[in-house]
């Protein structure tokens, strides 16, 4: 019998940009346990919804992640939106679903970068960050900001994009696909890669359902479950199809985001062509009054807002559920039984957003 | 940039910020921005750093991390706090869990304005705060290695 020991992993820690803290309990080199502690970046944001005028919140929605950020203050609109009964117009649909799409792609090309750097894989890392940059110059041009977008706002948004603009992105989106496709292909083929994921941190479809596991986490176990399916802002007028692989190791986490980045240049290349004419706002009248969850899927996973409001400019409540919460139990699963040496891989495939998961 | 005499280092931590600044902070190290022809390198261990980028308002829990990072660095050491959070608690000040600005914990050097902050600013961030390392060092070699 060997002896216990405890590594503790975190909070500061080169793998990780942002703090979390782990307690892994090792046999040799294997983890037993991990145990984690979250809070180093609680704000307790939520709370300030009792300060804020509920319009103005959108902005404070919006920075609970930096990565996620359009999504957020789209789902927390989406919220509002339901209570007061307000019709977005169709072009405010698309458009968001257009900057969600271009958010999701860029989330998930830093991810692929990071987890490339993680495997010591440099290369790959640069490149992956090198074609981000690119999906970037679109968002800023569109939105004036390259992280945090601000252009989401209750009733529709504040920008619209012109038409010969949606036709340039659709260009630009053109040009970097072979690369795009490059870059999957080296994901999905390279010895390296395949080396250091395939059949590591394996979590089956059974144990994703039980434990909650979301997003990419949930579709690379094999489960059948993407927000977007629901068909909120334009996603049910896009034929939107979830992308799933069957085996549950971090290969297949991977491979899930590297696909979606692609079928994120298509949804983004259909809800152009399917672009309607129109206002880009609905006005907003009165207060909030009521309760909603509103529900979307982020890169990460589903996102859900809770709002509750009594009439007055302030709500009562604002909860959000985070993706990167709900992915700790399945993560804290797959490290169990795994070597030290991966421990940083693995913590990597449910994509943390701490950010989130904190607020 | 005849100031440079050494390679700097810099340690990045995240303390209680939204993640869009450390994003923009790792945005630097890459292809398009580039830190690293300016000789400057990120590592994990904060024996090894120089600069110390810190983003966020520091909540309770992560103050002890960061004074604790600041404590090992060696001297001179110079902090350079990204975004507006980092520097009065910005949209989170009314939080809380807030303390509102880097400088409530450590001594900050260089303040960076922007949020999220953009990468060229904290590029230029980071060479304003060169420029400060090597007053430090000057200073420290005048008293013969020591800090004060
Ligand atoms: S300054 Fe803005 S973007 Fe930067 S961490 Fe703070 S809230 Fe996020």
């Amino acid at each position: 019998m060997s002896n216990r020991i405890v590594v503790p992993f975190g909070p500061q820690h080169p793998v990780l940009p942002e703090p979390i803290h782990l307690d892994l309990v090792l046999e040799d080199e294997r983890v037993v346990e991990a145990i984690p502690t979250i809070g180093y970046i609680h704000r307790g944001l939520e709370k300030l919804v009792e300060k804020r005028d509920f319009k103005d919140y959108v902005l404070i929605a919006e920075r609970i992640c930096g990565i996620c950020s359009f999504t957020h203050s789209v789902t927390y609109c989406n919220a509002i939106e339901q209570i007061m009964g307000i019709e977005v117009p169709p072009r405010a649909q698309f458009i968001r679903t257009i900057w969600m799409e271009y958010s999701r792609m860029h989330s998930h090309l830093l991810w692929l970068g990071l987890t490339a750097d993680a495997m010591g894989f440099e290369n790959l890392f640069m490149n992956a960050w090198r074609l981000r940059e690119e999906i970037l110059d679109d968002m800023e041009a569109t939105t004036g900001g390259r992280v945090i977008q601000g252009s989401s706002k209750v009733g529709g948004i504040r920008l619209d994009i012109p038409d010969e603009k949606l036709g340039e992105m659709v260009d630009h989106l053109k040009a970097i696909r072979p690369r795009l496709e490059e870059s999957n292909r080296i994901f999905t083929h390279d010895q390296t890669v395949r080396h250091r994921m395939r059949g590591l941190g394996v979590l089956t479809k059974e144990e994703a359902w039980d434990l909650g596991a979301v997003g990419p986490v949930a579709r690379g176990s094999g489960c059948d479950m993407d927000v977007r399916s629901s068909g909120y802002s334009a996603y049910g007028e896009l034929g939107f199809k979830p992308i799933t692989l069957p085996h549950g190791d971090c290969l297949d986490r991977c491979l899930v985001r590297s696909q979606e980045v692609l079928a994120a240049v298509d949804l983004v290349e259909r809800a152009v062509a399917k672009m309607p004419d129109g206002p880009i706002e609905e006005k907003v009248k009165g207060n909030p009054d009521g309760e909603c969850f509103a529900f979307t899927e982020q890169p990460r996973g589903e996102c859900m807002h809770y709002v509750k409001a009594n009439g007055t400019k302030n709500l009562v409540r604002h909860r959000v559920r985070t993706p990167t919460l709900t992915n700790i139990p399945p993560l804290v699963k797959m490290l169990a039984g795994i070597e030290l040496a991966d421990v940083p891989v693995v913590v990597l495939t449910i994509d943390p957003c701490i950010g989130c998961a904190e607020r | 940039m005849s100031y440079i005499t050494k390679s700097p280092w810099v340690i990045h931590y995240d303390g209680s910020s939204c993640n869009g600044c450390d994003i923009e902070v790792l945005a630097c190290l890459t292809p398009l921005y580039d830190l690293e022809r300016f000789g400057i390198v990120n590592t994990g261990n904060p024996k090894h750093a120089d600069v110390f980028l810190i983003t966020g308002g520091i909540n309770e829990q992560s103050r002890a991390v960061v004074k604790n990072t600041y404590d090992q660095m060696p001297d001179p050491k110079v902090v350079v706090a990204v975004g507006i959070c980092a520097a009065t608690g910005g949209v989170f000040r009314e939080c809380y869990n807030i303390m509102g600005g880097v400088n409530e914990v450590i001594p900050v050097d260089v303040y960076v304005p922007g949020c999220a902050a953009r990468p060229e600013s904290i590029i230029d961030g980071v060479v304003r705060a060169l420029g400060i390392l090597e007053e430090k060092r000057a200073k420290m070699a005048e008293n013969g290695g020591d800090k004060k």
